[in-house]
């Protein structure tokens, strides 16, 4: 059999490979990577980068798949030298390997620009899953990071370093974002939208060099300004690599020269992917590259006969919140341009139209079209009859028509080139089902992942036992994980439920989704979000928690347990007054008066005259205390104190569950601080401040967060964990299954471990939302809705 | 049956709208209990129409007019009982086969009505008139 060597164990090496492997067998297939990984997905890298994706997820290929096809896979091995007379190839471990049939998919390389001291410490480019992987560990809160470069995959990378908590700023050459995808005013939207996700941008500036000793610790622009930088990343672009086509002696300009076969100029070398030059044409992005490896693939196992003619380039930015789109030449040069703008809401669309064909498309802040426009362009559409309605499609057809109406030839995945007709006969021959499935069978939605939805909308209509496999979102209202849900509220800026919903949602919402909501609302914005109480389970809109009989439950707060004769003689009073079916001390330190009708909770708080104990919320509950110092003999702290000084600083604020706590002044813990959701533990010379412990549902002994010297100290570490887990964790979410899914090293590292700012922002973010708060029992007399509390008598008697 | 509604042969016996508040003590999209003479019916707004119900759950009586609004329906506080306010039925759990009883509704002047069924006492007395019409 024949020899075939394939350098580069890339996307597009390997995805023509997989197309030999479909022609007759006739090669020993060997291929040379000089990553140490499997062929992974490139396109996800940024996934990766945003902690979306692990590093393992995004394997295309695994080993399994080299052995059953019995593909001899050497990595870590960078091919150095060809021979194309002797027809061998060398590798830098000084093996030589002949061939019959050479493939160079070797791709390209990031362009470092002449900038000085690249060579410092902690710069790095992003192309490779190590260089994400050397990334991930120099990310983290507080870093600051500068990206050279405002292209694709430059904005990508920024995104992705600032979700990991770095303070991040873009530097860019040219005077708009992306200009080879974007016309200046899309580029401008863009640049908008990035510094709206806190992503510093500074468009015309050249820089110069990256000043630091020994490391990284600026970057220096032309202007003269230093931008501080402890990480550096350079995307300025990529180049293909060509120095073995110029060792073969093969045809090379900017790229490996090809031509419609993808034969190169040596008859048994070939060329595929970005490293080669089609037309003159140098593609980067992955659609163009499958292709021709399909070409490829005929060509050299001797079905010679299709032809690759170009690929008409798009590009999708994956940042979530920030939709942008760009296909096909938008250049107004002998075009009709057709535009679409709304400033307040950042949507952009601008369609270019020759001779009655769509010629190219840019859309900002709405890409949902972009499959059609595609399909436009591909197809080259006559458009002359839907002059009217290129930007809005005729309204009312809901999905399954739109899957109905598209063509059989109609590309749905873009990246693979997976056809509507491809994924119909997967379903009925292949019985897909899933989309795991689908995937397995056709590749569809492996590349960039756009295609998703359309891929699940063509399961859901066609295939007779579609599975929907559940991600794990908040609900079917608005489907979208807690995570991104934050996320979205964040970025685009949204202030109340209703919204939320109608933009994102079903537009109605239910019980789960709408506390859910409500809550990240309050948090995100501090209390300043556009309160809703519909949205808001019955103890939220009254301040008591409902009974089984409908009346409620009245906790006043006492804090730390310590109370007064003349307290306790109110709350005598009210019991009497209103004939309190049962007093009840609580579980934690309070008294509970059972059985209050809704109408009377107005005045029965007035008679008490203390705050609410929000013993009926999703919020801060209390502190348990021991009377440590004060009274006993074995108390070393002031547990007392402490605790009544946590409930001050944590009270009214709403929590994704609730929140108990305690404070013990010496280790005998006999106010259960270890199984609380935040506990002081005193001991001599200081506290242990311990989080995530439980004893209800749940019994878990709580981690411990840190140990310190002072009350001050102990206060402040209570309060970071405090605001970590109202920021991070889901609702309905105890502090014990957090920390166990964050595990304790992670919280530490980013409470109170985490570098100064980062620290100073959670406390300042706690105390904003501490300053809007009110005790909510101020409604008994300032009520929200004149009918909060009372019931509605008819106007008219029914016997009148 | 009262004696006034006997000298009455138009309403006696027959549905009656019955005025029970301004729309605005009804928050949109939450509920309110009012007293409707013996009855105690949840009265929700959705905006552009109200929907009213019997304010107690069929499985252990919790108060519906308190319960969080999901599209049609409203979810009871107590065990989340989801009850469609259009139909009476209940959405979840699917096993229930209960029902609760709805009442038309309108608005007229910023006021919401509610329509009460015929009394049964009232309507048997009004069939028999009614009868004798007809013959």
């Amino acid at each position: 059999m024949k020899q075939l060597v394939v350098v580069g164990n890339g996307m597009t090496g390997v995805a023509c490979v997989e197309q030999v492997l479909k022609h007759a067998p006739r090669f020993e297939i060997t291929i040379f990577g000089d990553e140490t990984h499997v062929n992974y997905n490139r396109i996800l890298l940024s996934s990766v980068l945003a902690g979306e994706k692990a590093a393992d997820e995004i394997t295309l290929s695994p080993l399994e798949w080299y052995q059953r096809n019995d593909i001899r896979l050497r990595l870590g091995v960078r091919i150095v030298d060809v021979d194309a007379d002797l027809k061998t190839v060398r590798g830098d471990d000084g093996s030589v390997t002949s061939y019959d049939t050479l493939l160079l998919a070797t791709g390209s390389s990031p362009f470092m620009p002449r900038i000085e001291g690249l060579d410092r410490e902690n710069v790095f480019a992003f192309r490779t899953l190590d260089d994400t992987r050397k990334l991930l560990q120099r990310a983290g809160p507080g870093v600051k990071a500068v990206v050279i470069g405002g292209g694709l995959l430059g904005l990508e990378a920024a995104r992705g370093l600032q979700v990991q908590g770095c303070n991040v700023t873009v530097v860019h050459l040219m005077p708009t974002l992306m200009e080879r995808q974007l016309d200046p005013n899309a580029g401008n939207y863009l640049a908008g939208k990035m510094e709206d996700l806190g992503i510093r941008v500074l468009l015309g500036r050249t820089t110069t060099a990256v000043v630091g000793n020994g490391h990284a610790e600026g970057v220096a622009l032309e202007d003269g300004t230093i931008v501080e930088a402890d990480l550096v990343v350079v995307a300025a672009g990529i180049r293909p690599n060509v120095e073995l086509a110029y060792k073969a002696g093969l045809n090379v300009n900017r790229g490996i020269v090809v031509n419609d076969h993808m034969e190169t100029s040596d008859p048994d070398i070939f060329a595929v992917g970005e490293c080669v030059e089609h037309r003159g044409v140098c593609y980067g992005l992955v659609a163009p590259l499958l292709e021709q490896g399909k070409v490829l693939a005929a060509t050299i196992t001797a079905n010679k006969g299709p032809v690759y003619t170009g690929t008409i380039q798009a590009a999708k930015l994956k940042i979530m919140g920030v939709d942008v789109f760009s296909a096909g030449d938008w250049s107004e040069q002998n075009a009709e341009p057709v535009c679409y703008e709304d400033r307040a809401l950042g949507v952009y669309k601008k369609l270019t139209v020759r001779d009655g064909k769509l010629a190219g498309v840019i859309l900002v802040g709405d890409t949902s079209d972009s499959h059609r426009y595609m399909d436009w362009l591909r197809a080259q559409t006559d458009l002359s009859g839907q002059r009217r309605h290129l930007l809005f499609p005729p309204p009312g057809s809901d999905a399954g028509l739109d899957i109905a109406q598209m063509a059989e030839s109609a590309t749905i995945c873009g990246c693979v080139g997976v056809t509507k007709g491809a994924i119909i006969h997967a379903i009925h021959q292949e019985g897909v089902n899933t989309l795991s499935q689908l995937k397995e069978a056709t590749r569809a939605s492996t590349g960039c992942g756009s295609c998703t939805a359309l891929c699940q909308d063509i399961l859901k209509a066609v295939a007779p036992e579609f599975e929907e496999e559940t991600k794990r979102v908040i609900c079917g209202c608005v489907p979208f994980s807690q995570d991104a849900l934050r996320e979205i509220l964040r970025s685009q800026r949204l202030k109340s439920v209703q919204e939320v919903l109608e933009i994102y949602g079903n537009g109605q919402g239910c019980e789960v989704c709408k506390p859910a909501l409500s809550y990240m609302l309050d948090m995100i914005w501090c209390g300043d979000h556009d309160e809703d109480r519909s949205a808001r389970f019955i103890n939220d809109r009254v301040h008591a928690n409902i009974q089984k009989d409908g009346t409620f439950s009245v906790v006043p707060r006492i804090r730390g347990g310590v109370t007064t004769p003349d307290e306790l003689r109110r709350i005598a009073d009210v019991a009497d007054k209103y004939h309190v079916p049962m007093v009840k001390i609580t579980g934690s330190q309070r008294i509970d008066l059972l059985g209050i009708k809704k109408e009377d909770l107005p005045q029965v708080w007035a008679d008490l005259g203390m705050p609410s104990g929000q013993a009926y919320t999703k919020g801060f509950r209390m502190v348990k205390t021991c009377v440590g110092t004060e009274f006993c003999r074995f108390g070393t702290q002031d547990s007392t104190a402490a605790g009544i000084e946590l409930e001050r600083r944590f009270e009214q604020l709403y929590t994704p569950h609730k929140v108990k706590m305690a404070s013990v002044g010496c280790p005998r813990n006999c106010a259960e601080a270890t199984v609380k959701d935040i506990g002081l533990v005193g001991q001599e010379g200081g506290w242990q401040v311990v989080v995530g412990g439980a004893a209800g549902k749940s019994v878990r002994k709580a981690d411990l967060l840190i140990t310190v010297e002072t009350t001050d100290a102990a206060l402040e570490a209570a309060e970071l964990f405090f605001q970590y887990y109202r920021e991070q964790a889901n609702y309905l979410e105890r502090t014990y299954d957090f920390v166990e899914r964050f595990g304790i090293d992670k919280v530490r590292k980013e409470t109170v471990y985490a570098p100064a700012p980062v620290k100073q922002g959670l406390l300042d973010r706690l105390r904003k939302s501490k300053t809007r708060a009110r005790d909510a029992w101020h409604e008994g007399q300032a009520p929200v809705h004149p009918t909060q509390f009372i019931p509605i008598q008819a106007i008219e008697g029914v016997h009148a | 049956m009262s004696h006034e509604v006997r000298q009455k042969p138009d309403t006696a016996g027959r549905p009656r709208w019955i005025p029970v508040t301004a729309c605005d003590n009804i928050p949109l999209r939450e509920g309110r209990a009012a007293r409707v003479g013996d009855r105690e019916i949840a009265i929700f707004n959705f905006g552009d129409r109200f929907l009213a119900v019997d304010n107690r759950c069929p499985h252990k009586g919790g108060p519906l007019c308190d319960g969080i609004v999901a599209g049609d329906c409203v979810v009871c506080p107590l065990h989340a009982w989801k009850v469609s306010l259009e139909t009476g039925a209940i959405e979840r759990p699917a096993t229930a086969s209960a029902c609760v009883r709805t009442y038309p509704t309108r608005v007229e002047a910023g006021v919401v009505l509610v329509e009460l069924p015929a009394d049964p006492k009232a309507r048997s007395a009004t069939d028999t008139t009614g009868g004798g019409r007809a013959a």
